[in-house]
């Protein structure tokens, strides 16, 4: 087998380099894991302008070779040749800010001390330019001794140029020997690297006029002590809208296919267990969970373009001290956020929290932020039980219900915080040292790729877990076949159904019935698969046709109580989490303490909150 | 003067820092981004409730530090020198 050579992707967080990574290899990109880590490893395919072919890998920010998280761990031993399945790169491309090189030349120094050829990319240099700045590559790359290339990766600039300092850098361009030791860092390197980076920026830099403070003024009203706040609860206002409203159409056109797909297959096929299989197992068990495709992307879109344009660090600014309150920091802002789409990015990016108090307890809360897999069992529930009339101006019922639920996940959060960093996670209040990247206008290409990563995900999962899961689940529920004549349905009579006899022992004093028990079993695996469960589930017991008429949310309006309705919601605030977030939390907090505990708190939380609310609904007389 | 007593939007350089006073984790992380003596200093903006924390230009960044933070840095205010 040939392999290309390998050069790596480096440099500073805020340098630009995952702009950089996605203008050298375009959509070409597979993202996958390091061994034993959950750092993500983003490989791609870029092609020279004479054809040969490098691969990519674009390694996490650090900044500095003297690690202090998981990702710049892996950054560090990537470079040194030291991490487990991946070879030593070929050659290294350096990405640094161009008004911000005092801080990015420390680490860049230290990369090319290793001895490995590099190639500095000088990013961003139009904001260099908008800062007043006037740079001169050539005596930057005569300093360094390496070559130096201006670039503007989210316009696409310098990116030719950049393909060929890789090409020679490849081929043994300027290959220097490596003095073991180095890039370590002890004091004395520490304030020689400092002092060398100091002296290279101060004369690289050729010219510096007063400019625009753009920057600042954005500041003055986005993070101004009275508009600061309200613009922030507006975006957080409008991004939650947009997951309902704009999702609409979308949602129509894929239910249609999945009614054209059902309504095909049923007529082609004769009665028997193959269409029950391909009907009510495949397209109606899949096709309910792929239906939210479009509404975990527009989340994702808003979550993308807030982190690509700088804001969300504001965010984070403007969230601290009312999260200090709860035992936590502005840094468990942005974590708690993506957990709004999916607590396993959420949990990622918690990596970023120094604080390992704070960050445990983050990782702990983060599964009560209402994830985009429970929307689903949110939907359908509201859709059935909760009239859809307005109480105001604009303001509709359903919404409101979900609006709430939403809450209602915060509200636990907070106080599941409370408790935790005075029990559990007990320790020093924590800490808030952030970066304030400059304000920048994203490429609708970066936004793109990233969208298109998460469906990928997505529908990977779908087509996988949720696929195999609801399959699992449809012949558990047909297998074995009611006698004639008998009083039961098919899910009753079913193994299924009798495992599920049992579990509704526990689950029936809080109002829940023998489908829902059922539901709750697959949807450890995903969430949204209580939806699939119960579409399956009814699917299987329709024996007539008009019956087979009727949708899901019909179905669920006959034969649940609202008491019972409102349980199953709060029971999904708490909700025990989904296995790949209880996997993640292992592997982020080595070993099974903590995802046990977790597991076994949001039980308890789920089991209480579906009781309460079904014992003082029942009271109330609803 | 220390930092947290700074008046806004005054430039003034880091005259010193009293690192055993941080936590080594943060003492770390500010030096990472490039808190240092002698570079220069401004506090830009605070955050409503409290007005903490506050985001410093430091350099050439902007960073948002806490005013714990802010107890351990002197700050020397040198004049004219970076007013424009």
């Amino acid at each position: 087998m040939t392999t290309f050579p390998l050069v790596a992707l480096a440099g500073n967080p805020n340098a630009g380099k995952s702009a950089m990574f996605n203008a050298l290899t375009g959509a070409r990109q597979k993202v996958g894991n390091y061994p034993g880590v959950t750092v993500e490893r983003h490989s791609g395919r870029l092609s020279l302008s004479d054809g040969r072919p490098i691969e990519l890998i674009d390694l996490p920010g650090a900044y500095s070779l003297d690690p202090s998280s998981p990702d710049e761990q892996v950054t560090h031993d990537v470079v040194m040749g030291k991490q487990e399945g991946e070879r030593l790169p070929d050659a290294i491309v350096v990405v640094i800010d161009a008004a911000n090189l005092e801080n990015h030349l420390r680490f860049t120094l230290q990369l090319i001390e290793l001895g490995l050829p590099v190639v500095v990319a000088l990013n961003m240099m139009d904001m260099a330019e908008r800062d007043g700045l006037t740079l001169d590559a050539e005596i930057l790359s005569r300093d360094l001794g390496v070559p130096v290339v201006p670039t503007v990766a989210v316009r696409k600039r310098g990116v030719d140029a950049l393909k060929d300092a890789i090409g020679t850098a490849v081929t043994g361009g300027n290959l220097r020997k490596v003095e073991p030791g180095h890039g370590e860092g002890d004091d004395y390197d520490r304030v020689l690297v400092r002092e060398r980076a100091r002296d290279y920026a101060r004369r690289a830099i050729i010219d510096e006029k007063p400019a625009r403070r753009w920057n600042r003024r954005i500041d003055a009203v986005l993070l101004h002590p009275l508009a600061g706040p309200l613009i922030l609860f507006a975006l957080l206002f409008v991004m939650f809208q947009a997951v309902f409203t704009w999702s609409e159409a979308p949602i129509g056109w894929i239910e249609g296919a999945q009614e054209w797909l059902a309504g095909t297959a049923a007529a082609a096929l004769p009665d028997g267990f193959i269409r029950s299989f391909l009907i009510d197992g495949v397209i109606t068990g899949v096709g309910s969970v792929v239906v939210f495709l479009p509404q975990i992307l527009i989340l994702f879109a808003f979550i993308l373009m807030l982190e690509a344009t700088g804001y969300m660090t504001r965010a984070a600014f403007l969230m601290d001290r009312l999260m200090s309150r709860f035992g936590l920091s502005g840094s468990s802002f942005i974590p708690l956020l993506s957990s709004f789409a999916c607590a396993i990015p959420g949990i990622m990016a918690t990596r970023t929290i120094a604080d390992p108090k704070d960050r445990l307890t983050t990782i702990l809360i983060a599964p009560l932020m209402t994830c985009s897999a429970r929307l689903p069992v949110y939907a359908i529930i509201i859709a059935a039980f909760i009239p859809n009339t307005t109480v105001g101006p604009g303001i509709g019922q359903q919404g409101l219900v979900l609006f709430g639920l939403y809450i209602a996940g915060i509200v636990g959060a907070m106080f599941a915080s409370l408790v935790l960093r005075r029990t559990v996670a007990r320790g020093e209040s924590g800490t808030f040292i952030m970066e304030m990247p400059k304000y920048q206008w994203p490429s609708l290409r970066d936004i793109v790729i990233g969208l298109w990563q998460r469906a990928m995900i997505f529908l990977k999962r779908a087509g996988t877990i949720i696929f195999v899961v609801t399959i699992a689940l449809w012949a558990l529920l047909s297998f074995p076949q009611v006698p004639e004549g008998s009083d039961q349905t098919q899910s009753e009579y079913s193994v299924a159904g009798r495992v599920a006899d049992g579990l509704h022992v526990v689950m029936a004093p809080i109002g829940f019935n023998e489908e829902i028990s059922l539901a709750l079993i697959p949807a450890m695996a995903a969430r949204e698969v209580a939806v699939a469960a119960l579409a399956t589930t009814y699917s299987i017991d329709e024996t007539d046709e008009a019956q087979a008429e009727q949708s899901l949310t019909e179905r669920l309006q006959s034969r649940w109580s609202l008491p019972t309705a409102l349980a199953f919601l709060a029971w999904f605030v708490f909700a025990p989490q989904c296995l790949s977030t209880i996997a993640v939390t292992k592997r982020e907090t080595n070993g099974w303490k903590w995802p046990a505990f977790m597991l076994s708190y949001l039980f308890a939380l789920a089991y209480i909150a579906a009781g309460i609310t079904y014992w003082t609904a029942t009271a109330l007389g609803l | 003067m220390k930092l947290d007593d700074l008046p806004m939007r005054r430039v003034a350089r880091i005259a010193a820092i009293d690192w055993p006073l941080l936590p080594p984790a943060d003492a770390k992380r500010l030096r990472n981004l490039g808190f240092d003596e002698g570079v220069a200093i401004e506090k830009l903006h605070r955050a409503p409730l409290g007005r903490d924390p506050i985001a410093c230009r430091v350099g050439r960044m902007t960073v948002a530090i806490r005013r714990a933070h802010a107890i351990a840095i002197t700050v020397a205010v040198d004049g004219e020198a970076e007013a424009a």
